[in-house]
């Protein structure tokens, strides 16, 4: 990264105290958890690549966070960070994800038929449904720190093995910088299109250097497998169609994961993955599936019920507007957890909570209450 | 190398055509200058605080440029940057600076004596005059690279300098992280308050890390001089008051910038300056002088005159809008200042600016009465 920690060891010349950050005003998982005993003990180090501790939690320093949004305000910068880092994103990812332990284990299954149901929910209010996930390919550092000859060479690696799929998952690239501006208005018309990060959290972290080399966009002919490269994160692939069928949703994002995941093994370049953390992304926020399975549902009447965040907690759901902030009773919802469950448990409860709350929605049409339907902590 | 960096090492396991950016969208000096040669030849070096050939161009990577302005596209992260990385630093001051040669010295004079004449520019024209420069301490990094330890050193060496001027340089200091709701209207209201840079040009450069800590504004009770600490440079140093008293502004800059430098100097920190590049600041485009010497006056008849930029590029001018460098006029009133930095003093740069406002406002004064002022036309300087 080349804001100024490319000289960590000159840092050394001054004291603690001098280089610790100022965290009076700050809000997030990171200034909840980095003393000024931590900051001392972790400033010397650095993963193999040269990542260090200000590298990590330079994002957190310039975004001192939000009242009411608990931002994580710290990045890896390569699979070693969160090895090198333990002492801080630790504590970090079992504060953001339900008090995980650094000694527990997290449980992957991309088999899609152990989903149950999920073909029949009500297409007349669940409007469309989509599941999306991030992988980082192992051997290369992620987009805070990479260089651009690393970042084109995820590119090329990601291009090759998309360029093998074929039958439902036949597609084309278009990379950012040599887009016609035909196909770009089609990506747009399409909602694919994704433009450089304006998000200070983001541009914080140092992402978006040489913006756009080697950053690009894949999708199917069906426009309903899509892969973004080197956004966020190396890869963010993502299944998505109009309706209730996320159960055929979840199949291809499985199917198509796997085929993709196949082509870069044969590199000898797999995903970075282990047994505690299991994917690893660049957030600690999407660790572990890096899964976020949702669908845009109208609930114009259980959204203004007063048990309606209750409800969504206990159900491990969350809710965000469609294109941010709300329209017309029609929301976002998908999977709070990332970490501690698996792929299929997580799209599990998605499929289940949003059929209940459909059902919810057309008791309160009826004039009918709900309260024997509220569901247990799941 | 005393001090490792292991990322750069890392990325030599790629050649160069990999790391080589793709500047075939850019237009900006660095952009026209770095071949991939250049490059190749660049970029396993680093200065001793591990300042790197991809630090420098970064910004210029990422701000591709405009049609119509060329940005200068890299900084220097300290000192030694300028040395290092000479190979792509000399052609880019060449192209910036009207041709100056590596082997070309720099006169720096900061005699406000040696200024002839600029205390009667008309003030029915000449709504305000200002000068402004920035200044490096030597043994820091600068703000694209330096750690927040750095930072807040600069600020305290700052802080305990400026708190011995007295007379009418006795004044206070602002740390933007602790001002008070008060403090900050009314240096919003003085328009002295800066804030966290938005221009992705600067963004880009990393000098915008860890606002607001070690940064502030300090100014004289007067509200004529005033300090930025930690913003693109270590200090910027503006003297400035309403009217064309331009003498006087000058006057109080140097003296109190030559307060400034022995305070800092008594404490065993001197500026960063070479007698070829002058005074060492994070822009190439600020060497030599720094200074930007200017008046905002109002020209409604010359400034819609044809030969308007004729005029001020044959008298080394450059115009803005009253918004500053972005900005464009507003009811016929310019900002009008100095196109040059490196290569002329600073008396000689102000001395431009003194004679060339008191030109124009005769021209705009001729336009008025209906007469031409063809013979008022200057030859280039």
């Amino acid at each position: 990264m080349p804001f100024g920690n490319t000289h960590n060891n000159f840092k050394l010349n001054f004291k603690v105290e001098e280089e610790y950050p100022d965290l009076t005003k700050h809000n997030n998982h990171m200034a909840k958890v980095l003393t000024k005993d931590m900051y001392a003990k972790l400033r010397d180090k650095q993963t193999p690549s040269g990542f260090t501790l200000d590298d990590v939690i330079q994002t957190g320093v310039d975004n001192p966070g939000h009242p009411f949004i608990m931002t994580v305000g710290c990045v890896a910068g390569d699979e070693e960070s969160y090895e090198i880092f333990k002492d801080l994103l630790d504590p970090i990812i079992s504060d953001r994800h339900s008090g995980y332990k650094p000694t527990d284990k997290h449980k992957t299954d991309l088999n899609f038929e152990n989903l149950k149901g999920g073909d029949d929910l009500d297409p007349n209010y669940v409007l469309s449904s989509r599941v999306r996930t991030g992988r980082s390919i192992k051997g290369y550092t992620l987009p805070p720190h990479n260089s651009r000859g690393e970042r084109r060479a995820v590119e090329k690696l990601s291009v090759e093995a998309l360029n093998t799929l074929d039958g439902e998952f036949k597609g084309k690239y278009y990379p950012l910088n040599k887009m016609t501006d035909a196909e770009q208005e089609q990506l747009i018309a399409d909602h694919f299109l994704f433009d450089k990060p304006v998000s200070p959290l983001l541009l914080g972290a140092g992402m978006a250097r040489d913006w756009p080399d080697a950053r690009g966009i894949w999708h199917n002919d069906a426009k309903s497998f899509l892969v973004w490269v080197n956004e966020e994160d190396h890869l963010r692939v993502i299944s998505m169609e109009k309706g209730g069928n996320m159960k055929e949703v979840f199949r291809r994002f499985c199917v198509g994961l796997k085929r993709i995941e196949e082509t870069f093994k044969k590199h000898n370049h797999g995903f970075m993955w282990n047994e505690h953390l299991g994917y690893v992304l660049t957030c600690p926020s999407n660790l572990g599936t890096g899964l976020r399975g949702g669908v845009h549902v109208k609930l114009p009447k259980l959204s203004t019920h007063p048990k309606f965040e209750e409800i969504l907690t206990r159900l491990r759901l969350q809710k965000r507007g469609v294109d941010t902030a709300s329209v017309g009773g029609v929301f976002d919802i998908s999977n709070a957890d990332r970490l501690g469950s698996s792929e299929v448990a997580q799209v599990q409860m998605v499929v289940d909570g949003v059929k209940l709350m459909v059902e919810m929605e057309k008791k309160l049409e009826k004039g009918e209450a709900i309260d024997g339907m509220i569901p247990a902590q799941k | 190398m005393p001090f490792g960096n292991t990322h750069n090492k890392l990325k030599m396991n790629y050649s160069a055509e990999q790391e080589y950016p793709d500047l075939s969208q850019h237009n900006n000096h660095m952009a026209k200058v770095l071949t991939p040669e250049m490059y190749s030849n660049l970029r396993d070096k680093e200065t001793p605080s591990g300042f790197t050939v991809d630090d420098v161009i970064q910004t210029g990577v990422d701000n591709p440029g405009h049609p119509f302005i060329m940005t200068v596209g890299c900084v220097a992260g300290d000192e030694e940057t300028y040395e290092v990385f000479k190979e792509l630093l000399d052609p880019v001051i060449e192209d910036r600076h009207g041709g100056y040669k590596p082997s070309d010295k720099h006169k720096t004079d900061l005699n406000p004596d040696n200024l002839v004449g600029g205390d009667d520019l008309d003030p029915n024209y000449v709504l305000s005059s200002r000068v402004r420069t920035g200044r490096s301490v030597r043994g820091f990094c600068l703000p694209p690279h330096c750690s927040r330890g750095e930072r807040r050193a600069i600020e305290n060496m700052a802080i305990e300098s400026l708190a011995s001027l007295d007379g009418d340089l006795n004044g206070q200091y602002y740390a933007l992280k602790n001002m008070t709701d008060d403090e900050q209207q009314q240096l919003i209201d003085d328009h002295f308050l800066f804030d966290k840079p938005v221009s992705p040009l600067l963004l880009a450069s990393g000098m915008g890390r860890d606002w607001p800590d070690g940064r502030g504004i300090w100014h004289n009770d007067g509200k004529t001089f005033l300090v930025w600490v930690n913003e693109e440079d270590h200090l910027r140093v503006i003297s400035m008051q309403k009217g064309g008293n331009m003498k006087e502004v000058f006057h109080r800059f140097c003296t109190g910038l030559t307060k400034i430098e022995s305070l800092f100097k008594d404490k065993g920190h001197e500026f960063m300056w070479n007698e070829h590049l002058g005074y060492v600041l994070t822009c190439p485009s600020n060497l030599g002088t720094g200074l930007r010497a200017g008046v905002h006056v109002k020209l409604p008849n010359v400034s819609k005159h044809e030969k308007f930029g004729e005029i001020l590029k044959r008298l080394r001018l450059q115009k803005r809008g009253t918004g500053g460098v972005d900005t464009a006029a507003v009811g016929g009133v310019f900002d009008i200042s100095n196109a040059d930095r490196l290569g002329f003093s600073e008396v000689e740069l102000v001395q431009m600016v003194v004679d060339g406002v008191k030109t124009l406002v005769e021209m705009e004064k001729r336009l008025e009465g209906g007469q031409s002022f063809d013979d008022l036309m200057p030859d280039q300087k």
